[in-house]
């Protein structure tokens, strides 16, 4: 099992002396699913957002494919965005165009911004999309414009925009937080399965336990911007949750 | 507070009576005005086309400064417009593309006209130049505007995926201001057309120039007819621009369910 993803020591601070990462470490490897859980405002979606630099690391060392992506300057971690994928908590498409141009927006890293605005992208890209609209049951909606679609339709349009970058890791932001549960169920089963399907490791952040425990393969628990936890979803228990969320009351 | 409010009143009512005895307005004067009014507009009725070529010349040559104005403008305005939105871009470059727009819409269009004259020469180029500032001016302080207003996350989305800058303005900003970017520039459009009917009164080209001749050699039932001919005009202008929308506008509108 390789290792894909490698964060060492990973602090950031919005406002200095206050520490939202305050050292994190931890290794990705292999192909499986990994949730991160903990409280709100505990560092969960600004560890994911370090990892492609949505926000800036204050210290600390993120290594994929060889490069330490913290010390990439802006050209060198535009290529690197290439290979990551990301799934947003309000799905992020652009609304005025339609699905099929947001899946192909995933290709825009490996094509002239020229024959991005004419649409003149490869056939094998459009036969992708294609491929993968179909993957997450939306075929008949490619020509439908995106703020025409429900929250769990644009959703599956964001998991398909991540994989059409053919990423080697994908990240999901809170993907199912604004989502109701039947919905919640559906994207992360989507996710699951595709990841698997393709060989790509993901890493999602989320808040629901129950939906973490029954879709990832490890568990990790933060805490006050520090990992308590990080093994399977068999060794979540009530100790560990009292550790990781504080207080008694909300796991009656 | 009412003590002061009743004192503000009066005040700016000594003031505007003090200011309309400065004005050497009478009430003989008035009445001389209406009659020279009235035999003015006598004069101007009925209109007659007392120059056909010169005044076709005018319109068309106006028309064409609008046009190519606009043109000229809209395509400066783009990356001007792009370089001054705040949420975009750092503050060495919005700085210097917020002057330059603030330094395009502080003149009127007709003393830019009169500045290029002298540069330029007479001619429908002074015309096209002092319109394309004044287009810059307004487009790109809007277009500015609008882009700060976008949603960023979809911005982020888009440059999330590795994506270079000018795909992230053509998939993650154009898309949320278009709509809005096409209604400035038909706006400007009109306004411009406007505006090169009067830049020729400084030599600029136009019909701006056939209008004040006619008037400087008393022939007002031509002015009458230049007058009707302008008003022509712009409604061919306002035509032009409904056009125009509708072929750009058309594929974003939202269907009704």
């Amino acid at each position: 099992m390789s290792t894909s993803l490698s964060v060492r020591s990973l602090v950031k601070e919005y406002v200095r002396g206050k520490r939202v990462l305050d050292g994190v470490s931890l290794e990705i490897a292999g192909t499986g699913l990994t949730a991160i859980i903990g409280p709100s405002g505990t560092g969960k979606s600004t560890l994911v957002r370090c990892i492609n630099r949505l926000v800036q690391p204050t210290s600390g060392e993120i290594h994929f494919e060889g490069r330490d992506l913290v010390r990439l300057d802006r050209g060198e971690l535009r290529l690197a965005r290439r290979h990551i994928g990301m799934v947003f908590q309000e799905y992020n498409l652009v609304e005025r165009l339609t699905v099929i141009e947001n899946l192909l927006s995933g290709r825009l890293g490996y094509v002239s911004p020229f024959k991005a605005w004419m649409r003149r992208y490869p056939q094998a890209d459009i036969d992708r999309a294609f491929e993968l609209l179909d993957a997450v049951g939306l075929a008949s909606f490619a020509n439908t414009r995106a703020d025409a679609l429900s929250g769990g339709q644009r959703q599956r349009v964001g998991i398909a925009r991540a994989l059409m970058q053919e990423p080697k890791l994908l990240l999901a932001d809170e993907p199912t937080s604004s989502l109701d549960p039947r919905t919640s169920v559906e994207i992360m089963t989507l996710i699951s399965e595709l990841c698997t399907r393709h060989g790509i490791p993901a890493l999602v952040n989320m808040h629901d336990v129950e939906l973490a425990r029954r879709f990832a393969g490890r568990i990790v628990g933060m805490a006050a911007g520090k990992i308590v936890f990080d093994g399977p979803p068999a060794g979540l228990d009530d100790d560990v949750l009292k550790t990781i969320y504080g207080g008694a009351n909300w796991l009656q | 507070m009412n003590w002061w409010a009743r004192a503000g009143w009066v005040a700016l009512a000594a003031y505007v009576v003090y200011a309309a005895s400065r004005l050497d307005f009478t009430w003989a004067r008035f009445m001389v005005g209406l009659d020279n009014g009235a035999r003015f507009l006598a004069r101007m009725f009925p209109p007659v086309i007392a120059q056909p070529d010169s005044l076709l010349k005018g319109l068309t040559e106006s028309l064409e400064i609008a046009v190519l104005a606009s043109f000229i403008g809209i395509l400066i305005s783009l990356p001007v417009g792009l370089a001054a939105s705040r949420n975009l871009m750092p503050v060495w470059v919005t700085w210097p593309a917020r002057a330059v727009i603030a330094i395009c819409r502080s003149f009127h269009p007709v003393i830019v006209a009169i500045v290029f004259v002298k540069a330029v020469g007479f001619g429908a180029l002074a015309g096209i130049l002092a319109l394309a500032v004044a287009s810059v001016g307004f487009i790109g302080k809007l277009f500015a505007e609008a882009i700060e207003e976008i949603s960023l996350k979809q911005v982020e989305a888009v440059r999330a995926t590795g994506a270079p800058f000018m795909s992230v303005v053509a998939y993650g900003v154009m898309p949320q201001v278009f709509s809005r970017f096409i209604g400035f520039c038909t706006y400007q459009l009109d306004s411009n057309l406007r505006n090169s009917t009067m830049v020729g009164i400084v030599g600029a080209g136009g019909i701006g120039g056939t209008l004040f001749s006619a008037f400087q050699r008393f022939d007002y039932d031509f002015v009458c007819a230049i007058l009707l001919s302008i008003i022509g005009l712009i409604m061919l202008g306002e035509v032009l621009a409904q056009w125009v929308r509708g072929v750009f506008l058309d594929r974003t509108r939202v269907q009704d369910e």
